[in-house]
């Protein structure tokens, strides 16, 4: 424990503060501890991406017509793309014929019971504390797990169907509730959207749909685990999440990969239809491979996420724990069609050695008497940059909208960089918006307090990093806000100085 | 093919006939600004930064640009009346992009201060404009390269090594012609080693149904310690279009305080742009828009910490009616050699009618730790209770309406810390939310009469 001399001498302070700040420094830096590789038999397709590739992984998947042609006219759509340059990030060419757009891990049908999934897949899972077994169900969350580009298994289906809530992987979908998907698939975002969502519109393989029926409060909460496992390839996956008139959701998701060398491409896209009275509550723990200390290796993370309230009264709250990831370009957001509909935002984006981070959200006010809260905090550590980005508009007709947004950043140390790019578009005279945005380091008081109170520098700047965070904590459904705590403290670790 | 190819044939065409209006040192600067335009353009509608401004399209007309420096009469300058109250200041006139000096001026100014035109300071001071010209902008930015490209003359203004003017240096800015005409505008300004002055701005347009273009460049060199205070004011016409950047390169302990007023114009970009590059040095730079018709008013702001301990702060603040269009971009780089730094930036907007559109970008780039800063900024409405509470006491809902508004504008005036430039702006101030034609006592200028069709 350290000893600090109470004293009215700043300097004092501030060497103590100092030496202990040392001290951290030269702690051991923690380890990516989901770093490992499993060793599943995997199908991976050569690499490169043409027609034909798609045609190959539409009919590995024994998908329709429309959806095959869903695919093509996105890929041909993509090709008039070029990659978008202007996020405040530094991103080294990205050969798209050097990647392998469709790898599972063999399996001969889909799996009836958990007998059926393979061993090693399970010792996957289970190494990453998810609970895929069924005896678990009374951890009271259904799971869908996506391994590469998959999905292997979804739990609790069945109780779930009892309410006539559908939460299974995307390709079940597709073959069960045809209509369904075709009625919602792009309509949030569309396959012209951008350059990622154009390529995952081409190449996606799997993913989680979730249908919550009018009136239904599911009684879970729905979870997917997404897991990169293969080398060499891309995760496409797609998420696709409609609640209908005053129902109620919580979905998380989490993810991990392997520690490798190579930088591995994952760009999803996450869809969701909030219709009238209807709530979704999104929650992400990004815990992708982040890269060595000197940024080799690293997964990056090219997501589009929208939703859009549609419905009056309707409210989507994103939260997101962002850490892992070598570069994390995403900005989930809100389309706030309906009338008194409500978004949210709360994120904590993490960044350290040579991570870089361009994230925030975007509100779109459109409906009369929509509000919308964006809180996001902001830790850099390391040489890493963590920006925020978001955007409030307020369109013409949008009378009566509110939005508050409060970002902050946290720098650890003298040589990373935290930035803060908010855009408000205004658009209609009755709109009240308000953003404020602070950057600083920990204070030196802060730390001294704690010190001087027989904490040790080190618990003191978790104990302060939790509390500048605790309000997007908060937000997280408990079964992750643990978790996510114990990241941020992990993560951090040897990152102060 | 874009608004740039005109003005780069313009020079290859006419490259003697510019030259033999101008300065030596002016002229040896034009063949790398056009090589350095080559290719280039300027900012379109939708690129960082210029969200909704295009000045592109604010240069794509066919402006006449006064090659041959043909005599445009100064005398108009006398119909302007900028008074400032319990003021003398030291007056000067530009016509178009030409600049005399009054004879307060020539009889007041005290020893060690000079303002001139530039092309007589690249023969008196030829070390201080090699030093300083085209130095402090980044020469190869498009609108600077055009700029120096095409500027035949400028004004120079220099306050010498310790010396505290006391009377502020006032320019009146003025546009006239009978043909839609482009005013390439250069100003250089050095403010030597532990001086002080304030330098305030106005800008007019004298025809009003004539198109005007100024495409201005202003450098500040703000040596050590010493201390400026630079203002302007817009006054001008719908038919007027601005592009003005200003850069100011700050020494160690230097101050520097920039204010911009915009209270009619066409469509204006102003771009502020203050590099803290010496050590204590400070940048405080303040802005108000009151547009209303049409008005298109885009400030941009970027304070650069280069180095360790100093200071800024940015206060911007917008009132849109009618169908105006208000933008605001500000940044506040702290580079990795600059710690403990503190720079906030304010940014406030009330948009006042259904038409009426506001956008802001607001933003941080920081590099070091050892920083305090913070940005804020919030678009609304009047506040209804205070509204409320002013009506209960027997004020009028108009009357109380714009006194709320002045209450508003309030703290962005207080930045101004010459007080005779301070109380003008507030009467104008007043006038222009009063409904008010915004003129001086006893100004003559017909530049607020009524628009007719335009001249082309």
């Amino acid at each position: 424990m350290n000893q600090t001399n109470p004293t009215n001498d700043g300097r004092n302070i501030s060497d103590k503060a100092n030496e202990s700040l040392d001290v951290l420094k030269n702690a051991t830096t923690d380890e990516y501890k989901y770093g490992f590789v499993s060793d599943i038999e995997t199908d991976i397709i050569p690499r490169g991406i043409n027609e034909d590739v798609i045609r190959l992984i539409s009919r590995k998947k024994g998908e329709p017509e429309w959806l095959l042609e869903f695919r093509l006219a996105a890929y041909r759509h993509w090709l008039t793309l070029k990659m978008p340059d202007w996020a405040h990030l530094k991103i080294p060419k990205i050969d798209y014929q050097a990647i392998s757009y469709y790898a599972a891990p063999v399996k001969k049908e889909s799996p009836k019971s958990l007998d059926e999934v393979d061993p090693e897949l399970l010792k996957t899972f289970d190494k990453l504390g998810i609970p895929l077994e069924e005896q678990k169900q009374l951890s009271g969350m259904a799971v869908d797990a996506v391994m590469d580009s998959v999905s292997v298994k979804t739990t609790h289906s069945e109780v779930l169907a009892e309410k006539g809530i559908i939460f299974c992987s995307f390709s079940e979908a597709v073959k069960n509730y045809p209509d369904l998907v075709k009625k919602y698939l792009g309509k949030v975002v569309s396959y012209r959207d951008n350059f990622f969502a154009a390529l995952n519109s081409a190449v996606f393989s799997d993913g989680s749909f979730v249908y919550i029926p009018k009136g239904v409060r599911c009684p879970m909460e729905l979870s997917t685990y997404f897991r990169i496992n293969a080398a060499g390839t891309g995760q496409f996956e797609r998420t696709l999440i409609v609640a209908d008139d005053d129902s109620y959701v919580s979905y998380l998701e989490g993810c991990t990969a392997p520690m490798r060398d190579e930088n591995q491409l994952h760009a999803a896209i996450v869809e969701i239809i909030v219709e009238d009275r209807a709530e979704v509550k999104y929650s992400t723990v990004q815990n992708w491979y982040a890269g060595d200390k000197d940024g080799k290796g690293g997964i990056y993370n090219f997501v589009t996420k929208r939703g859009l309230c549609r419905g009056d009264f309707s409210k989507l709250s994103w939260t997101q724990v962002e850490t892992g990831s070598a570069i994390t370009w995403k900005y989930p957001s809100c389309v706030l069609a309906g009338d008194n509909s409500v978004g949210e935002f709360y994120s904590v984006a993490v960044t350290r050695n040579r991570q870089q981070a361009d994230t925030g959200t975007k509100m779109i006010h459109i409906g009369r008497n929509s509000r919308s809260t964006i809180v996001s905090k902001g830790i850099s550590a390391g040489y890493s940059e963590n920006s925020y980005r978001g955007l409030v508009s307020v369109a013409p007709q949008a009378d009566g909208v509110r939005n508050y947004t409060q970002c902050d950043s946290l720098l650890l140390s003298s040589t990373c960089g935290a930035h803060t790019f908010p855009y408000l578009d205004i658009k209609n005279p009755t709109a009240v918006v308000e953003h404020e945005a602070t950057t600083s380091k920990i204070s030196e008081e802060q730390l001294f307090y704690c010190n001087q109170r027989g904490i040790p520098t080190e618990e003191a700047v978790g104990l302060i990093i939790n509390g500048y965070a605790k309000e997007v904590m908060n937000k997280l459904p408990m079964e992750f806000a643990v978790e996510a705590q114990r990241l941020l403290q992990i993560t951090l670790e040897g990152s102060v100085g | 093919m874009n608004s740039l190819t005109q003005y780069i044939d313009l020079y290859r065409q006419n490259a003697d006939a510019i030259n033999s209006h101008s300065a030596l040192i002016m002229n040896e600067m034009r063949p790398a600004a056009a090589s350095a335009l080559e290719g280039k353009r300027l900012p379109e509608k939708g690129d960082e930064g210029f969200k909704v401004t295009s000045i592109e399209k604010m240069f794509e007309p066919d402006y006449g640009v006064n090659i041959l420096r043909m005599n445009i009469p100064t005398e108009i300058g006398r119909s302007f009346k900028c008074d400032i109250p319990n003021v003398s200041t030291l007056l000067g006139v530009v016509v178009n992009d030409s600049f005399t000096p009054t004879s307060t001026m020539r009889q007041n100014l005290p020893t060690g201060v000079d303002v001139m035109p530039l092309s007589k300071a690249c023969e008196t001071y030829p070390d201080i404009v090699g030093k300083y010209y085209n130095k402090i902008a980044p020469a190869n930015e498009p609108s600077v390269a055009l700029n120096t490209m095409l500027a035949q003359e400028g004004l120079f203004i220099r306050i010498g090594r310790g010396v505290h003017l006391e009377s502020p240096i006032q320019i009146v800015n003025i546009f006239n012609s009978p043909a839609p005409l482009m005013g390439v505008r250069r100003v250089l300004v050095v403010a030597e080693q532990d001086s002080k002055a304030a330098i305030f701005f106005c800008d007019h347009t004298q025809t009003a149904d004539v198109k005007f273009l100024s495409s201005e460049i202003i450098e500040v060199a703000g040596e050590k310690a010493s201390e400026l205070d630079i203002y302007s004011i817009e006054e001008t016409t719908p038919l007027t279009s601005r592009y003005s950047r200003l850069f100011a390169n700050q020494e160690n302990d230097a101050k520097i305080r920039v204010g911009t007023a915009t209270l009619h114009c066409g469509v204006t970009r102003n771009d502020f742009t203050i590099n803290l590059k010496g050590q204590h040095s400070e940048g405080y730079l303040s802005g108000l828009a009151i547009a209303d018709g049409q008005m298109h008013v885009d400030n941009c702001s970027n304070v650069n910490h280069l180095a360790p301990h100093c200071d800024s702060n940015q206060l911007f603040k917008y009132l849109l009616d009618n169908n105006a269009q208000g933008a605001f971009e500000g940044g506040i780089y702290v580079d990795p050699k600059a710690p403990f730094t503190v720079g906030y930036q304010n940014n406030r907007n009330i948009v006042a009618s259904p038409e009426a559109r506001m956008h802001t970008e607001p933003q941080l780039l920081i590099y070091n730790d050892e920083v305090k800063c913070s940005h804020g900024t919030a678009t609304g409405q009047l506040d209804a209770n205070a509204l409320f509470y002013m009506q209960a006491r027997g004020i009028p809902y108009e009357t109380a309406r714009r006194m709320l508004m002045i209450a508003f504008m309030t703290d962005t005036l207080d930045t101004i810390k010459v007080e005779g430039i301070k109380s003008r702006l507030m009467m104008l101030v007043e006038k222009r939310l009063g409904g008010e034609q915004v003129l001086c006592n006893d100004c003559h200028a017909d530049c607020h009469t009524n628009i007719s069709t335009p001249r082309e």
